[in-house]
């Protein structure tokens, strides 16, 4: 098996566990957690085809390389701004959760 | 130097203006956020106008190498005409709104500064330049870039009033969002591994069927839908979109959805992703959310919900023409004209649902509540709101002459050319259900009150003239269908189906 295959199949559980874990879990912040093992994922799918590509006596394809980073600071970004939610919804009701204990519907009239 | 074609520096203008006139308002403060983004509302407009006009004139699309770096390198920009068309729409809907929001969010100079305000302004621009990008990207990449600058604008609008409510909605529509855009990103380097490009024309050039290509379609698609909210992952929409305050729900509802699905139209499209079985699996999907999004609407208790649940409905219709453009029975004309019918849809659905939340969110500031039951009254009270609501409704069932009539029109005249009587009868059951809604809120709305209203707070009147003036827009854009060319077959490349080859 070659270093390529190894990895992708890396990758296919690492999107595989990222995927569960984001729509399985009630907790937000484990979702959270789980987006960024699915972001891992992607971003090694993202090597391991660059490695492919790899050619011109570079050690893989720069194109992918750059897509990479970028593709990290937009993941990057996103986690952010989710726990910068998460701790105001905390701040907010006192607990960080999604499980509709008040509906988020049922009222906006009485505020 | 970078233009491939003569006009095509107004494209990274139009992108940038919008996200120039945010970083103004960033730089200058609270007390000057609306100001700015008022006067960049005119140049963004004047933009879009240009960039339509110019494609009308010539009869082709617009393109922009940037850096002068050609593809596959290089990143290009091109406007066709669908991106066009929609362009035009985007800046007059966030023109409007930031007209309807100048009450609500605009500075008063004798009170102190407040961050919700501030926010609200540079986020409207931030949407604004995102969906550009959205727009005029030509390769799959910054599509990516593009979409999550939409969501990342589009999340914290949902919370600007800061209750648990509201963030917990922000935090569930992040959440979609996030899983979507993680399945779009994992197509990307399977189509790069095959194909060596990203740019869509070269795509579209090189595409062919092989298990590659179709697992990256099937995740893209799936992600771009949990960003669309098509049924049956339209959980994240109603809270989100009922709890924001109504400019934003107005942005929310009329574009940002329609972001994802733009790029999903480009896929299946003009990279040729699509395949006859997945688009019929994905009209199966929105003939659910036509039934479920209506049904469910009519036994809504609150107004912005009842208008929520009608925007679940109404993005079941922009995935009808999925079927009647890529069945093994449409001819090219047949694509065009259910692509024609889509499109009209997008642009009737965004100007009669603003009108519609702009109305909702105007009868919820001045009784205080949004209970249907308890809206006895307010067409006396506030005339202009409700038949703005009132012509909005007309646009969504589709009685002549609206946009939604024409794009009704058009996509069950492709659905009886190519035999495909099912997806009608999904759009006539959809319209009658539609229909019950709308004139269930407006006759408790028209009914006399046992006790005379009294609004909590002034009716601010300019506001109701936007919405009406929005409704009255998707109500006459019917008769696009009179003017001299068709602007959305402009640049189109001639679409191949995957399946079909």
């Amino acid at each position: 098996m070659s270093s390529a295959t190894l990895l992708g199949l890396c990758s296919a559980v690492l999107v595989g566990l990222g995927l569960y874990g984001l729509v399985a879990n009630p907790e937000p912040l484990r979702k959270i957690l789980a987006f960024n093992l699915f972001g891992s994922g992607v971003f090694l799918i993202f090597g391991v085809v660059a490695r492919r590509g790899a050619g011109a006596g570079l050690g893989g394809d720069p194109v992918l390389q750059a897509l990479t980073i970028t593709g990290l600071v937009v993941a990057f970004a996103a986690t952010a701004l989710a726990v910068a939610l998460l701790l105001r919804l905390f701040e907010a009701t006192g607990t960080a959760t999604l499980a509709s204990g008040t509906r988020p519907d049922a009222d906006a009239s009485n505020t | 130097m970078g233009a491939a074609t003569p006009a095509g520096f107004l494209l990274p203008l139009a992108l940038m203006a919008p996200l120039t006139g945010m970083l103004i308002a960033f730089a200058l403060g609270g007390r000057y956020a609306h100001r700015v983004a008022l006067a960049t509302v005119p140049v963004g407009l004047a933009l879009a106008i240009a960039i339509v006009i110019h494609l009308a004139r010539s009869g082709e699309a617009l393109e922009y190498l940037l850096g002068g770096w050609a593809p596959p390198l290089g990143v290009r920009l091109r406007a066709d005409g669908l991106a066009a068309a929609m362009m035009l729409a985007t800046a007059v809907i966030i023109g409007a709104t930031a007209l309807f929001a100048g009450p609500e969010f605009g500075a008063r100079p004798d009170a102190p500064e407040r961050r919700a305000p501030f926010a609200f302004w540079q986020l409207l621009l931030a949407v604004w330049g995102a969906l550009n990008t959205v727009l005029l990207a030509h390769d799959l990449f910054t599509l990516f870039v593009a979409l999550e600058l939409l969501t990342f604008a589009g999340v914290p609008l949902v919370c600007l009033d800061g209750r648990g409510e509201t963030l917990q909605a922000a935090l569930r529509y992040l959440i979609f969002a996030l899983a979507g855009s993680a399945l779009y990103l994992v197509g990307v380097p399977l189509l790069y591994g095959t194909y060596g490009t990203l740019d869509i024309s070269l795509l579209a050039m090189r595409i062919h069927v092989d298990h590659a290509t179709v697992t990256a379609t099937a995740l893209m698609t799936a992600g771009l839908l949990a960003k669309t909210a098509l049924f049956p992952l339209h959980l994240w929409l109603p809270p989100a979109h009922a709890g924001a305050p109504a400019p934003a729900s107005t942005v929310l509802s009329a574009l940002v959805i329609k972001g994802s699905f733009f790029v999903l139209v480009r896929l299946w499209f003009d990279v040729g992703l699509g395949s006859a079985a997945g688009a019929q699996l994905l009209a199966a999907l929105g003939a659910g959310a036509i039934f479920f999004g209506n049904v469910v609407a009519l036994r809504q208790a609150r107004l912005k919900l009842l208008v929520a649940y009608s925007t679940v409905a109404q993005i079941g219709y922009l995935f009808l023409m999925f079927p009647l453009a890529l069945s093994a029975g449409s001819t090219a004309a047949d694509g065009a004209m259910a692509l024609a019918g889509g499109l009209m849809q997008v642009i009737s659905h965004a100007a009669a649902k603003a009108a519609m939340f702009m109305s909702a969110g105007l009868v919820y500031a001045a009784l205080g509540h949004d209970r249907i039951a308890e809206l006895a009254g307010v067409g006396r009270l506030m005339p202009m709101s409700i038949v703005a609501f009132a012509l909005g409704g007309i646009s969504l069932v589709g009685l002549p002459p609206s946009g939604g009539f024409l794009a009704k029109w058009l996509l069950l005249s492709v659905s009886a050319a190519t035999g495909q009587w099912w997806w009608a009868a999904v759009m006539i059951v959809g319209g009658l259900l539609t229909a019950c809604y709308a004139v269930l809120v407006v006759m408790r709305a028209m009914t006399a009150p046992a006790a005379p209203l009294v609004p909590k707070a002034e009716v601010p009147r300019a506001s109701e003239a936007v919405a009406l003036a929005l409704a009255v827009c998707s109500v006459l854009l019917g008769f696009v269908a009179f003017l001299p060319i068709d602007l959305t077959a402009i640049g189109r490349p001639h679409s191949v189906v995957l399946g079909a080859q």
